[in-house]
């Protein structure tokens, strides 16, 4: 079988015959460098010291120390969601590995390249419970895309060259590379580039014509088509071929959680985003529907609602790259295994044949959408207790920035006002732990993004909770240069459960409230939290000072800040599908549901 | 319903694992496992029972085709295959019983492969079907142990399911 690409190698293969011999660390900071890698995130430990010996004196790759592997891998991520490099972090074996557990979880839920590389005990400890050793390579099988154990320097280039071509085509998702103490100091030939044989692997790329045909015809022939748009058109880079698209067909898009940014808000077809959360206009599109066309989506719970209750007049076009998730929850019409990117052009130009001999009209449905949009616009009302309003704090962050700043957040009712009240424009601008929900994600994943995109503003947009998780990496901040801008959305409690509990659980707040907000204790002191980690702090707690906070934010650029926003703990995230039940019972705000039109 | 699916793998540490994980973790049960050496060297050959419905199928073999280590995934149909399950069995005998014991094991074309004066074991082979009776025709003179491996099958004709995988 022929070998199969690499996709980045930057330097040329040695021209000597002789291979030249490094030693297993060596050869990671070679390959790495081959790779083209010019950050990593990690913290080092008793069995990858080798390697941080060398990496050390590597000139090409900045290496950013964290305070916790966790950080390291948050920011990973959010290195590698920005669309540019692959993020790659690195611990010790032990609990530095298992430290990295979550953000591997994270980034296998989202489809987020990552390269996790990890010590690990001498090969002749193995088994044998030794100081620090955790089997990571099986604690980490569900959740990466693949993990490789490393006992022999030899295979070093290779298995890292396997494992960057595995996490980065295809569906992208993380994959870890456990290399044996004794691998890093022993020394073997340094082969470049390496031959990667991986016969179980061959992600499906271009789709077949004529599924392609077959969706272009639906499409022109549906009276109501909706475009659902997902994360994976992201990960496709294929926001210019969807704009195309869309316009094309002149059909509603909606945009999910991991999608936002993706097709321009300010385009007239956006409707928002589908799903638990979403605007009424994309929840009901989906609803009632005659042709759900999904581009890079999954269909999962938070966009569906009940899945038997889902779009239940739609016809499905499904285009995944993952075969898998083609059929998983919902079966399709037609079933499309390929690159967004391709598929999208190629149904473009399919849907511009099938057009002229169908001439299809969806004046009525956009009648029916626009007055959806009229009647139940996102919007807020303003807190009667004084404090501020989230949502506004919010909105104001998104507008006083626009659109080419990079906005991380939080998972919590903070994550949804942030994906509802910021206007996005551009695809990477909008990250958050989607799937799996990884409280913690924004100040880590910010740092991250800040460091592949230093000219950008980029937002950390977190809640008092998450923030308690993951802060430390502030002083990873402050020391090395990477001036995020954190807003804390205050609210003193662990917001979207304590929403849960007011409307589910008759009001009964069991174990929500954090004590960090208004009429609180105040522990922490945010304020002197951020001081003491060197950065900007500022406390916000009037309207007239919002706006003043955030501009003093955007300007400083010497050093993190980090804005406490005192807000209203009784605000809560409209419109809102309760779980379990069908889309068709979203409420616009509390005992208020929009009227469905039955067909 | 039961299916018998065929996986041509890496032969790599941990294939079992991630295999078994993925089983396990998608809520599917294994009924019968065989593991073992292919004609291809660095292959293995993995031949599960699996007890799902048609739709769960699909997706558990769609879940398996992402492991990087699987190569190849077919499910065999039982009338174009060939089953066979292997079982020793140490049934007690005494002076009595053991001239019976005997002749149900050249009924089933079994064979004796240890004698002791109170015991014997017997090897068979054969469908799922013939194993059993032959259990259920042992059973009355006390069976003591039963060693069984997981089902084996092969497709029938010359056709074979690892032809394809070096060639693309």
């Amino acid at each position: 079988m022929p070998t199969e690409s690499i996709p980045v190698p930057t330097a040329k293969a040695r021209a000597s015959k002789e291979p030249e011999m490094l030693t297993g660390s060596g050869a990671i900071l070679r390959t790495l460098e081959h790779l083209g890698i010019k950050d990593v995130f990690g913290l080092p430990g008793g069995a990858i010291i080798p390697f941080y010996d060398e990496l050390m004196a590597s000139t090409t790759i900045r290496h950013i120390l964290v305070r916790h592997e966790q950080g390291a891998g948050h920011a990973a991520e959010g290195y590698s969601a920005t669309g540019g490099q692959v993020g790659v972090c690195i611990a010790t074996s032990g609990p530095g590995a298992t430290n990295l557990v979550t953000a591997i979880a994270d980034a296998y839920m989202d489809s987020v390249p990552l390269l996790a590389i990890t010590g690990q005990v001498f090969s002749t400890l193995m088994g044998t419970d030794a100081f620090q050793e955790v089997d990571i390579v099986g604690i980490t099988m569900p959740i990466t895309k693949h993990s490789f154990l490393v006992t022999d320097p030899a295979d070093v280039p290779a298995t890292l060259a396997a494992a960057y071509q595995i996490a980065t085509t295809g569906r992208p998702g993380p994959v870890l590379v456990d290399i044996t103490k004794d691998a890093q100091q022993k020394s073997a030939p340094y082969i470049w580039p390496a031959k990667v044989d991986l016969p179980g692997y061959r992600p499906v790329v271009k789709a077949h014509g004529k599924q392609i045909l077959a969706a272009a015809e639906l499409l022109a022939t549906a009276e109501r088509p909706v475009l659902y748009v997902g994360g994976g058109v992201n990960r496709a880079h294929a926001s210019a071929e969807l704009l195309e698209l869309a316009n094309a067909t002149g059909a509603p898009v909606v945009t999910t959680l991991m999608a936002r940014g993706v097709f321009p808000d300010s385009h007239h077809q956006n409707l928002g985003m589908p799903g638990m959360h979403g605007t009424v206009p994309a929840v009901l599109a989906l609803q009632e529907a005659d042709l759900i066309v999904s581009l890079g989506a999954r269909f999962d719970d938070r966009v569906t609602g009940k899945p038997s209750e889902f779009a239940p007049l739609a016809k499905i076009v499904h285009v995944d790259i993952d075969p898998a998730e083609i059929g998983k929850i919902r079966m399709p019409d037609v079933p499309i295994v390929g690159d967004a990117k391709d598929v999208i052009v190629d149904l473009t130009s399919a849907y511009a044949d099938a057009k002229k001999e169908h001439a299809p009209d969806i004046a009525a449905w956009w009648e029916r959408l626009e007055s959806l949009r009229e009647q139940y616009p996102l919007g807020y009302t303003m807190p009667d207790d004084g404090l501020l309003s989230p949502q506004q704090v919010i909105q104001r962050i998104g507008e006083l920035t626009g659109p080419e700043g990079i906005y991380a957040a939080g998972v919590g009712q903070h994550q949804m006002w942030a994906a509802q009240f910021i206007k996005y424009e551009r695809p990477n601008s909008w990250l958050n732990s989607g799937g799996a929900g990884t409280m913690g994600y924004a100040v880590p994943a910010a740092m991250g993004a800040k460091v592949a995109e230093p000219d950008r503003v980029v937002w950390a947009i977190d809640g008092d909770g998450c923030f308690q998780m993951t802060n430390q990496e502030l002083a990873t901040c402050t020391i090395n240069n990477i001036p995020i801008k954190v807003a804390i959305i205050n609210n003193s409690s662990l917001g979207m459960v304590r929403q849960w509990q007011t409307l589910f659980y008759e009001g009964r707040h069991s174990f929500t409230d954090l004590n960090t907000g208004h009429d609180t204790v105040m522990i922490p002191d945010f304020v002197k939290l951020a001081d003491a980690y060197g950065c900007l702090a500022i406390r916000v707690t009037k309207q007239d000072e919002v706006d003043a906070a955030i501009k003093l934010a955007l300007e400083t650029n010497d050093r993190p800040v980090v804005i406490d926003f005192i807000v209203s703990r009784d605000a809560m995230v409209w419109p809102m599908v309760p779980q379990g039940v069908g889309n068709s019972q979203v409420q616009y705000a509390k005992d208020h549901a929009p009227e469905w039109e039955e067909e | 319903m039961s299916h018998v699916l065929s996986l041509l793998v890496e032969d790599r540490p941990g294939l079992l694992t991630r295999v078994a994980g993925l089983f396990a973790r998608r809520g599917f049960n294994i009924e019968s496992l065989a593991v073992g050496r292919s004609e291809i060297e660095g292959l293995s050959r993995i031949t599960v029972v699996v007890d799902v419905e048609e739709l769960p199928l699909e997706q558990v073999t769609k879940q398996l085709n992402k492991l990087v280590n699987v190569i190849k995934i077919v499910e065999l149909d039982s009338a174009q295959a060939v089953t066979r399950e292997h079982m020793l069995i140490k049934v007690r005998v005494d002076n009595t019983t053991r001239s019976q014991v005997l002749e149900a094991v050249t009924l089933f074309r079994a064979q004796i492969v240890d004698v002791a004066t109170d015991a014997l074991v017997i090897e068979a082979t054969g469908n799922t079907g013939k194993i059993q009776a032959l259990l259920r025709i042992l059973e009355p003179y006390g069976i003591k142990e039963i060693a069984q491996s997981g089902l084996l099958a092969i497709g029938r004709g010359s056709k074979s399911i690892t032809e394809r995988v070096y060639k693309n």
